[in-house]
């Protein structure tokens, strides 16, 4: 059984402009799938759905067999149980210090033992190297210290399903690698993860399979080697000759 | 005419006359407080409905947003005057005071559940994302979130306002509340120096919203950092 299964899922922000129109897609547990796709392909919409943010209109999602009710309270809270998200603009809350940032859902939330959720935290912050910054707040750190507080944020939510939209996109360029080596050393623990991402030779490295996607569709998906070296349909030929070119 | 007014000091500040002004200060504050509590409350409950989601509160929203677009376009006095006669016809009958204080909370509310609206929607979307995805609540989200960025936003303006109700309240005196205006009045008419019994007003009026603008500020710089600590 898939971890996740996306069946003919459309949504849409406006009514009647799909910006997914028809997603099929399985996700395997421990697998790292990457979606890559130029700008409103629908990549991170897709993540939006799968985190409960936007119902879809259409379509299916089942996660472990079990279909998600977006209608439904509690269904999508055990969704969002499950999948965590790390968003392209880090949306650390800005109120609080690096360590409540971690803390508050685990024990606000769900209510969970503050001294263990805090220790679990301080053991997270130390993973993305930021072990030193768990007073400070957002606004004194850097995007990449940023981006990995929300990484640690979102793993304190012991999620099974890590979803990263984008997630160095919005960091000057020698601070993306210490936040994919955050995601490196998950991609390592075997965790499940579906990753939205323009650095093509990171998706090629830890991606155990990728998703082509273009206009709200999935064009075709492969390992790797097929996506990058020889990509069965034209649009993701021009696609990643265009990335690979740039 | 300074003679006259010196002359008529004492004459003027008898122990009644004092007791009576207070009294009056203390009606003017209790319109004032009440107001403006009442107002915060039920503007932030107007402000929670608006935000409400789904075609089931469709009704709701139109409500409110009616509410506060039309009761902050009526002159204070004309709600006075409203409240007075619409408690009249259904033969209710509730006091100068009473209709004083319905009078400021219906437009207090609309007013400050616009200061609250647009402190809320001040604070970037992708704070509510975050939290939702997280499994807060709409509850959950205002209290940890959003309400503790928001004041920085809220306070000034919601300060400013109060104490501009707090001079508003002086149309009451046309009901013939004895508030602030109207005993100030009533010792004119009495013959007292206008100097003197506006200047005292004025002077109490002072001493009503100074401290009010001071704890706005000290609030403001208290929970408008943006971090608790």
């Amino acid at each position: 059984m898939p971890h996740l299964e996306i069946v003919d899922l459309s949504a849409s922000y406006e009514k009647g402009k799909h910006v997914l129109a028809g997603i099929d897609l399985e996700v395997e547990r421990g697998e790292i799938l990457s979606l890559i796709g130029p700008s409103g392909s629908g990549k991170s919409t897709l993540l939006r759905v799968l985190v409960g943010l936007l119902p879809p209109d259409s379509g299916r999602l089942e996660v472990d067999g079990t279909p998600v009710d977006f209608s439904d309270k509690r269904s999508l809270r055990e969704l969002r149980g499950r999948c965590a998200i790390v968003f392209q603009q880090y949306n650390l809350f800005q109120n609080m210090s690096v360590m409540r940032n971690v803390t508050i859902a685990p024990t606000k939330i769900k209510k969970r033992d503050a001294a263990t959720v805090r220790a679990e935290a301080q053991a997270l912050l130390e993973k993305v190297g930021l072990g030193d910054k768990r007073d400070a707040y957002p606004d004194e750190l850097s995007g990449g210290q940023q981006q990995r507080v929300a990484i640690a944020r979102a793993l304190a939510l012991k999620p099974e399903i890590l979803l990263l939209d984008e997630v160095t996109s919005a960091l000057d360029p020698e601070l993306v690698n210490e936040v994919l080596d955050a995601v490196r050393v998950l991609a390592r623990e075997g965790m499940t993860m579906v990753v939205v991402s323009h650095e093509m030779g990171f998706v090629r490295e830890v991606s155990t399979r990728v998703a082509m996607m273009d206009e709200g569709r999935i064009v075709e998906t492969g390992t790797p080697t097929d996506i990058f070296d020889r990509p069965g349909a034209v649009r993701t030929r021009d696609f990643v000759a265009k990335i690979l070119r740039g | 005419m300074i003679d006259r007014i010196i002359d008529e000091i004492p004459r003027f500040f008898t122990w009644y006359n004092t007791i009576f002004f207070l009294q009056a200060m203390g009606v003017t504050l209790a319109l004032s407080l009440i107001g403006c509590g009442l107002g915060s409350i039920f503007g932030f409950a107007l402000v929670y409905g608006r935000q409400t989601r789904g075609r089931w509160f469709t009704p709701i929203r139109i409500l409110i947003v009616g509410y506060v677009e039309v009761f902050r376009r009526i002159p204070f006095l004309v709600i006075l005057f409203i409240v007075l006669f619409t408690t009249e016809g259904f033969g209710v009958r509730v006091s100068f005071f009473g209709i004083a204080l319905i009078g400021i909370c219906v437009i207090s509310t609309a007013y400050i559940s616009e200061i609250i609206r647009a402190g809320l929607e001040a604070i970037h979307q992708n704070q509510w994302d975050a939290a939702e995805a997280m499994n807060f609540g709409r509850v959950a989200t205002l209290r940890y979130v959003i309400m503790p960025q928001a004041w920085k936003v809220i306070l000034p303006p919601a300060f400013a306002y109060f104490v501009m109700f707090i001079k508003d309240t002086a149309l009451a005196s046309q009901m013939g509340v004895l508030e602030l205006t109207r005993v100030a009045k009533i010792f004119n008419d009495r013959g007292y120096s206008p100097f003197l019994t506006f200047g005292t007003c004025l002077l109490l009026y002072f001493i009503l919203s100074y401290p009010l603008t001071r704890l706005g500020q000290r609030l403001e710089r208290r929970l408008a950092s943006s971090r608790n600590r």
